[in-house]
């Protein structure tokens, strides 16, 4: 099956190259044309040359202090990367663990849903950015501002697919439940949750979406690692070359995050219709 | 009208009959639909015997689903009542098993998780559970699918399924509201002839909705035709023909005669509504 992947192939790759190839050509001519100045816009080859001294360990190998895989691992990105990676779990863990819940309870009863949700239309517009201040007021600096911040962003969406894939379970599954004598606990566990889950993981891909947005954001204003702060630390030193090295790697770790959720989300949803393979 | 069609009034029940399972009295429906006020069903008396099979049959619209759906418990009549084993019907329960059109497995769980789900919801032991699961299976022919999920099977496999889920109940009662309706021609005879293979097996009470008068002879002990809106049973036949029955006999063919030209009078006032309420607008 996999033998003729059409997307693979050398024609398809190359293809695929082109626009980018040429970009880079274009943005190194330019650099190397003098007309920029490189604290504005440094060349590719410095930024991927800088990209590479913030990937390996600072400290030469010493046998005597650690491991050699310790080692390899302690460079400067990589230990950034785990920070930043670290606060969007546990935030986004936060948001969605408390939004879950909450939307199960409010798309399955309506009193419930007249109870929260006025209140949550009021909150849902907030951005979560705006949390900020209130966010560094209760908190102080460090982590818990961050996971704070990055909870928000992931517990709207969570919140509201959540209620929704629970009002829009077809009630030809909740008819043949019922039939099949179901009680409430049964319908909800085993019918309605599960009947969801397709709206629930759309939610918490937003959701994880946003909270990589904000970990990044936090990251530049209430912490002192991650790569979002460094980002913001390589300006101060007007480190251009690092800046864009930086961001590639948030995006790289956006990639990650992504294709983790997607797999995740193929492997809960092999039963969905939309997923033929 | 036609005096050569047995009626279930003309018949004079055996002394023998089996005694009475389902009881439909004066049931009643209506439905507001905007300002309009439908009336599904009318004056519906219905006595159905234990093992009996009946097929309800009549155009769209004729409340025969809507009439199953109240012996289900899916939806209360308005009036009168529907009982079953002398207990009067007011909830679903697993006492009748329901096989609906769109199959109704539940996506998420395998082939051999939809079977087993009623048995987990009776509380059976795993062991039990396992076990008769395995002998549906094999009944239905669908012990190579067992791992497979509904979106993986062809119509005629999931409504196997389906059959399954209910026959796992062991409920005295079968409702199968168009079961074969989706299904081509090839498919819907096969499972026909499965459905009446377990159904004289098992011996169970069946109330089958169906559009298609073939099937309903083919299937059928009594056919018992409605109208249209009101529905009310315009014609409870009985089927007096030796099983497995021959759709090219003239004895066939006489009945599906009759029956098409009381299904077809409903047939047109259905189809007049419809020209009426689209040039209404």
């Amino acid at each position: 099956m996999s033998q003729a992947n059409p997307r693979f192939s050398p024609a398809a790759l190359l293809r695929g190259a082109l626009v980018p190839v040429l970009a880079v050509v274009l943005w190194q001519i330019l650099s190397t044309s003098g007309l920029i100045n490189p604290v504005v816009l440094p060349s590719p080859v410095a930024v991927v040359e800088r990209w590479w001294a913030y990937l390996l360990p600072t400290e030469p190998y010493d046998p005597a202090q650690s491991s050699w895989i310790l080692w390899a691992l302690s460079g400067e990105m990589l230990f950034d990367a785990w920070s930043s990676l670290y606060r969007v779990v546990l935030g986004f863990a936060v948001g969605a663990g408390l939004a879950l819940p909450l939307g199960l309870a409010m798309g399955g009863n309506p009193r419930i849903y007249a109870l929260f949700d006025p209140l949550m239309q009021v909150l849902r517009p907030i951005p979560p950015i705006a949390y900020i201040p209130l966010a560094i007021l209760w908190f102080g600096l460090g982590n818990p501002p961050a996971v704070f911040l990055i909870a928000i962003g992931a517990f709207f969406p969570v919140l509201m697919n959540t209620i929704a894939g629970v009002r829009h379970v077809d009630g030809i599954y909740l008819r043949a439940a019922r039939n099949l004598g179901a009680g409430k606990l049964t319908m909800f566990l085993r019918v309605i949750l599960p009947a969801a889950t397709p709206y629930i993981l759309a939610g918490a891909r937003i959701g994880i979406g946003t909270a990589f947005i904000v970990v990044i954001v936090s990251e530049m204003i209430a912490v002192n690692s991650g790569l979002g702060f460094r980002i913001l630390e390589a300006r101060e030193f007007m480190w251009s070359d690092k800046i864009i090295a930086g961001m590639f790697t948030i995006g790289l770790l956006g990639l990650a995050i992504d294709i983790g959720m997607n797999r995740l989300n193929n492997h809960l949803l092999r039963w969905h219709r939309g997923l033929e393979n | 009208m036609t005096p050569m069609l047995k009626t279930v009034a003309d018949a004079t029940p055996a002394a023998d009959a089996a005694p009475v399972q389902i009881r439909i009295r004066g049931v009643e429906k209506t439905f507001a639909v905007g300002s309009q006020k439908i009336v599904a069903l009318q004056d519906i008396d219905l006595d159905i015997r234990k093992g009996e099979f009946v097929c309800l049959l009549g155009p769209s619209g004729c409340g025969k689903s809507t009439l199953l759906n109240a012996v289900a418990g899916f939806q209360p009549p308005t009036k009168g009542t529907v009982a079953v084993d002398g207990r009067t019907i007011t909830e679903p329960g697993p006492d009748r098993g329901m096989v609906f059109q769109e199959y109704a497995l539940f996506p998420w769980m395998t082939v051999a998780q939809n079977v087993a789900f009623g048995l987990e919801i009776k509380g059976m032991s795993k062991a039990d559970i396992a076990a008769r699961v395995e002998w549906l299976l094999q009944k239905l022919h669908l012990q190579d699918f067992r791992n497979r999920f509904p979106k993986d099977l062809s119509g005629g496999m999931r409504q196997r399924v389906a059959i399954a889920r209910v026959l796992a109940l062991d409920s005295p009662i079968l409702l199968m509201d168009e079961p074969f309706g989706a299904l081509d021609a090839l498919t819907r005879r096969t499972l026909q002839d499965e459905l009446l293979r377990i159904w004289e097996e098992v011996g169970k009470t069946i109330l089958f909705v169906t559009h298609s008068i073939e099937e309903s002879i083919y299937l059928a002990d009594r056919i018992v035709v409605m109208t249209y809106r009101p529905g009310t049973i315009k014609r409870d036949v009985v089927v007096d023909m030796p099983r497995p029955r021959d759709g090219s006999a003239p004895e066939f063919n006489r009945l599906k005669r009759e029956l098409s030209q009381m299904v077809m009078e409903e047939q047109q006032r259905f189809s007049q509504d419809e020209i009426r309420s689209v040039t209404a607008d």
